[in-house]
């Protein structure tokens, strides 16, 4: 039997977020007077503290900003898949996420457009992103 | 011009350092015991001559002041990540500068060998997609700096070199067998682009610094060393900084050389957080010893090797070959270079010795002797 992969630790702030994704959707909030969005979720914008804030869907594309290569492993859930990528990646929106890209590492580079596509493992559904118009 | 308010403000009178290694059967609180009372007797102080005590490591302050009979005026403990040595030492020179102690001892302690601590794994916010530990993280920052700067893996071989070679020269090393580029080169990848020889060891050890005011120093056993002025600046983000703290450093460039009174020229020698070989380039970039993006040239044909380069770096073997010391036992080898006590592997007339450590808290500390 395989082991699970990691949860995520569900709190007041990311409820809706990880709700959304089990829907297929990314959801994030918004900043009402930078426009910007960010992550993780936050009871106030890093970038106007005192402005107010939404939930709005993602269009759930954005760009690599850089990647590694986990070789050694740390989660038992993850042995099957290594060498595995942790990408960071900026949405279109603003936020900056790690995730992981659907591709080989040699087609990993900075700059390059991503997409989201989502892993539903049970109990949790985890957003991950492939490279715009691939297969994956 | 006016001084810095804080310039020379207190001395390292004693050091104390355990071996290095793996003590199943003793905790941090022997081995910080250990190096307090080795650190004492360095200097020539007393338990009854400390009124200020800050712990780091050891689990409960009290119990360490209740154990070693200490009864401070001022009293803390600091957090656990590496980024605290430097951030404890500025609170000591703090307190001794208002008055608040006149003998502060800074104890350190780890058996993170023998506790088998794993750094990674567990929970997390980026756990479900596996992302976990310190090194993973800085591999990140590095890949950005080579996508961005043409930076190599191969040029990190130079750093853990020196590294080793510094260490072959300290009988209190843990990693002393040779090493080559090579060696690097094909070590496995921990964390691509980062591999087994870019990582810090983990090993148990004990250090203590004794800082006072350089009235106090003055006569004690050993001749004092400065705390001639620091910075720090402070970034903190859940992703990883790929600017890899470019900003944050050169606000320490612009302050610490000023604040010490002491220029880049005057240095002679650097002791630089390496938990990770990329931190060391980019600390070299950051305080501007060479341009940002040219670390990677910089650090070749032995620049921070003694003996061969104008910038001998972490003479003890630092992190990735001395001790995994978080930072106390790079600040206690400045001080010993300073009073000319490291044999072999002595810098020639160090006058003045620059710490920095680039993390989410980026800081540097610049030593003197008189």
């Amino acid at each position: 039997m395989t082991t699970a992969k990691p949860n995520p630790i569900v709190d007041v702030w990311n409820k809706p977020f990880w709700q959304a994704c089990a829907e297929g959707r990314l959801l994030l909030q918004r900043c009402g007077e930078t426009g910007r969005c960010w992550y993780p979720p936050a009871p106030v914008s890093p970038y106007a503290p005192k402005a107010s804030w939404e939930w709005v869907e993602c269009s759930g594309r954005g760009e690599i900003l850089s990647w590694v290569v986990f070789h050694q492993k740390y989660y038992e859930g993850f042995a099957d898949e290594l060498p595995y990528n942790v990408t960071m990646v900026r949405l279109e929106e603003g936020a900056q996420l790690l995730t992981n890209v659907l591709a080989d590492k040699a087609e990993l580079a900075v700059g390059k457009p991503i997409e989201v596509t989502f892993d539903a493992r049970g109990d949790v559904t985890v957003p991950l992103f492939r490279l715009a118009g691939s297969a994956a | 011009m006016s001084s810095s308010p804080l310039r020379d403000a207190a001395c390292m009178a004693g050091i104390g350092t355990t071996a290095y290694g793996s003590f199943p059967d003793n905790d941090t609180y022997g081995l910080g015991a250990e190096a307090l009372l080795a650190a004492l007797d360095d200097c020539g102080l007393e338990l009854a001559d400390i009124d200020g005590l800050i712990v780091n490591r050891i689990p409960s302050y009290e119990r360490f002041a209740e154990m070693m009979g200490i009864s401070p005026r001022f009293c803390l403990q600091t957090d656990s990540p590496g980024r605290y040595s430097a951030v404890s030492l500025m609170l000591a020179t703090q307190a001794i500068a208002t008055g608040a102690a006149e003998v502060v001892a800074l104890v350190y302690g780890n058996n993170g060998r023998s506790n088998r601590v794993f750094y990674g794994g567990g929970e997390g916010e980026w756990a479900p997609w596996g992302m976990s530990s310190p090194g993973a993280s800085h591999a990140m920052q590095f890949q950005a700096h080579m996508a961005r700067f043409g930076t190599r893996s191969e040029d990190l071989g130079h750093v853990s070199v020196a590294f080793r070679k510094h260490a072959r020269l300290n009988p209190q090393a843990v990693m002393r067998k040779p090493i080559t580029l090579e060696d690097h080169d094909s070590s496995r990848f921990i964390c691509e682009p980062l591999r087994l020889l870019d990582y810090c060891l983990i090993n148990d050890g004990g250090v203590a610094w004794i800082v006072t005011t350089p009235e106090r120093a003055k006569d004690l056993r050993k001749k004092p060393v400065y705390v001639s002025g620091y910075a720090r600046q402070d970034v903190y983000e859940s992703t990883p900084r790929l600017d890899c703290w470019y900003p944050e450093l050169k606000r320490i460039e612009a302050r610490v050389y000023e604040n010490a009174g002491i220029g880049r020229d005057e240095i002679d020698g650097l002791m630089i957080y390496d938990n990770f070989s990329p931190t060391v380039l980019f600390a070299l970039e950051g305080l501007g010893f060479c341009g940002q993006g040219e670390a990677g040239d910089f650090v070749k044909d032995g620049t921070l090797e003694l003996g061969r380069g104008r910038w001998p770096t972490n003479t003890s073997g630092g992190h990735l070959s001395e001790s995994y010391m978080q930072g106390w036992a790079l600040i206690a080898e400045a001080v010993r270079q300073l009073r000319g006590e490291c044999g072999e592997r002595q810098i020639p007339d160090a006058r003045a010795i620059q710490f920095i450590a680039a993390t989410p808290i980026s800081s540097s500390i610049i030593f003197r002797r008189d």
